[in-house]
């Protein structure tokens, strides 16, 4: 364990890769979605709450904010939150189905500086991508791709990103990934799927078996800085002698945190849920007392107990894995990730109850569509 | 100033990049690059204050200096020195 990590562990002044959900709107319903997203909330901050947020991050000195959503350029003030951030030196980075990326607007994009994209995808063919994200929005993403490579975005910007979320059903098409990433001069970037938000649903059948998490593994070691991971991959350490490249510890309330739509701040992107939940940036002190003060993250700073993993070996390697994962499987949080790689999740999960895992928080799902009824006419 | 087999970063003249931006930290400092958007850890308050003081004198052993870093020291210096420098962090100073 590095002095460095140590220290991170203890927190920092400001968070290094905070997320900023803009809404929960989408026109997409993907069933892994992490914050379920799909109608807009009528609390979302207002144009100029957002403002008054990244002016406080600004003075906190935040080099960049990750924009997600729900779908982010829903938002009709997208543009000008993005261009009001960079005017305040903080860069952006914003996660997006691509849906509204047509000709003009990814030359709007390729205009701004500091600004990167990332695509989503999650599979290289429409059938596996759309089993997961909806119908079309394999030719959707495409088609966002091909308008930022006619704008000369990446010769302007660098490479946009492509994010996949690893199943199951797409682990197998990482080289192809990769490929399609590099045929865009585009950089790949992918991450561990997690049970939260509708993916607390999806999970048991998406998530990877545990042969396809030493072939992730593997791939990964190969592919090393080529590929972004937002180091979400650090249970897998357990497998080998060789740490994967990142920042080997779970971030949530030292280095990462979200702020949803409404301006709640949870101690990471996947845990909407009220106990993870430290604040509201509408309280007195903002944002900054929230990182600073807020007891859950000044709890999630203390050193945390390995509990039942402290009799094994690869504890330093694996650090115990994801918070979430466990909150949301239904695992106690010094034990075992579910995807432990040594089995030992499998065996904590058969043994929790039928419903007894929390159920994430803030659904909100569109309801489900009427059924198209015929009306008796003959 | 320096003796024996001084590292070559010593008599460079630096500064930081000017797309870079320096946030204190409790272990040191976090240095952003806005163009590379890459991320850096300045792991002792020393190392801070020596790069934000290489713009101020002619070349990095007389930074060192000014900064009352121990000789003894310089060597592990100019190796931190030398891979901010290749990761753009720091820049050659012209004229």
């Amino acid at each position: 364990m590095t002095a460095l990590v140590e220290q991170l562990k203890g927190g920092l002044d400001a968070p290094i890769c905070l997320t900023w959900e803009l809404t929960y709107a989408c026109n997409l319903e993907c069933v892994h979605c992490l914050s379920s997203s799909g109608r807009r909330d009528p609390r979302e901050l207002t144009t100029d709450e957002a403002k008054a947020v990244l002016d406080e991050l600004h003075a906190l000195q935040v080099f960049y904010i990750n924009i997600g959503g729900g779908e982010p350029m829903i938002r009709r003030d997208f543009f000008e939150l993005v261009e009001y951030s960079i005017g305040r030196g903080i860069g952006v980075k914003f996660s997006t189905n691509g849906a509204f990326i047509d000709a003009a607007k990814a030359k709007r994009l390729t205009d701004l500086d500091y600004l990167d994209i990332q695509i989503s995808l999650d599979g290289t063919d429409a059938v596996t991508n759309d089993a997961v994200r909806g119908d079309g929005s394999y030719a959707t993403a495409i088609r966002a791709m091909e308008h930022l490579r006619d704008a000369g975005f990446v010769e302007r910007n660098g490479p946009f990103k492509i994010s996949v979320v690893v199943t199951r059903h797409n682990v197998d098409q990482l080289d192809e990934f990769k490929a399609l990433a590099d045929s865009f001069g585009a950089q790949l970037r992918i991450t561990r799927l997690r049970p939260s938000g509708r993916g607390a649903d999806a999970w048991h059948d998406l998530h990877p078996t545990n042969a396809q998490q030493r072939q992730i593994y593997e791939w990964l070691l190969a592919h090393g800085e080529q590929v972004l991971t937002g180091d979400s991959f650090f249970h897998l350490n357990a497998l080998g002698e060789e740490n994967l490249p990142g920042l080997n510890l779970c971030g949530a309330g030292r280095v990462v945190c979200l702020i949803d739509p409404i301006g709640d701040v949870y101690a990471c992107p996947f845990v909407i849920h009220d106990e993870f939940k430290a604040g509201n940036v509408r309280d007195a002190g903002g944002f900054a007392r929230i990182w600073k003060q807020s007891e859950l993250f000044t709890e999630l700073r203390q050193p945390q107990s390995a509990g039942a993993c402290a009799s094994c070996g690869s504890y330093d390697a694996c650090q115990g894995g994801c918070m979430a994962a466990k909150f949301f499987t239904g695992l106690p949080l010094d034990g075992p990730d579910p995807e432990c790689v040594g089995g030992e999740g499998e065996l904590a999960l058969a043994g929790v109850a039928s419903g007894a895992a929390p159920r994430p928080m803030a659904d909100h799902s569109k309801p489900p569509r009427p059924v198209a009824v015929s009306l008796g006419r003959r | 100033m320096t003796t024996v087999a001084a590292h070559p970063v010593l008599g460079r003249s630096l500064d930081l990049h000017p797309q870079v931006a320096l946030r204190p930290e409790p272990f040191g400092a976090l240095a952003y690059h806005y163009d590379t958007r890459r991320l850096v850890f300045l792991k002792h308050p020393d190392v801070v204050r020596v790069v934000r003081e290489l713009g101020n004198h002619d070349t990095v052993a007389d930074t060192l200096t000014a900064c009352d870093i121990a000789p003894v020291r310089h060597d592990a210096f100019a190796s931190a020195i030398s891979s901010l420098l290749d990761s753009e962090m720091l820049r050659d100073r012209t004229g």
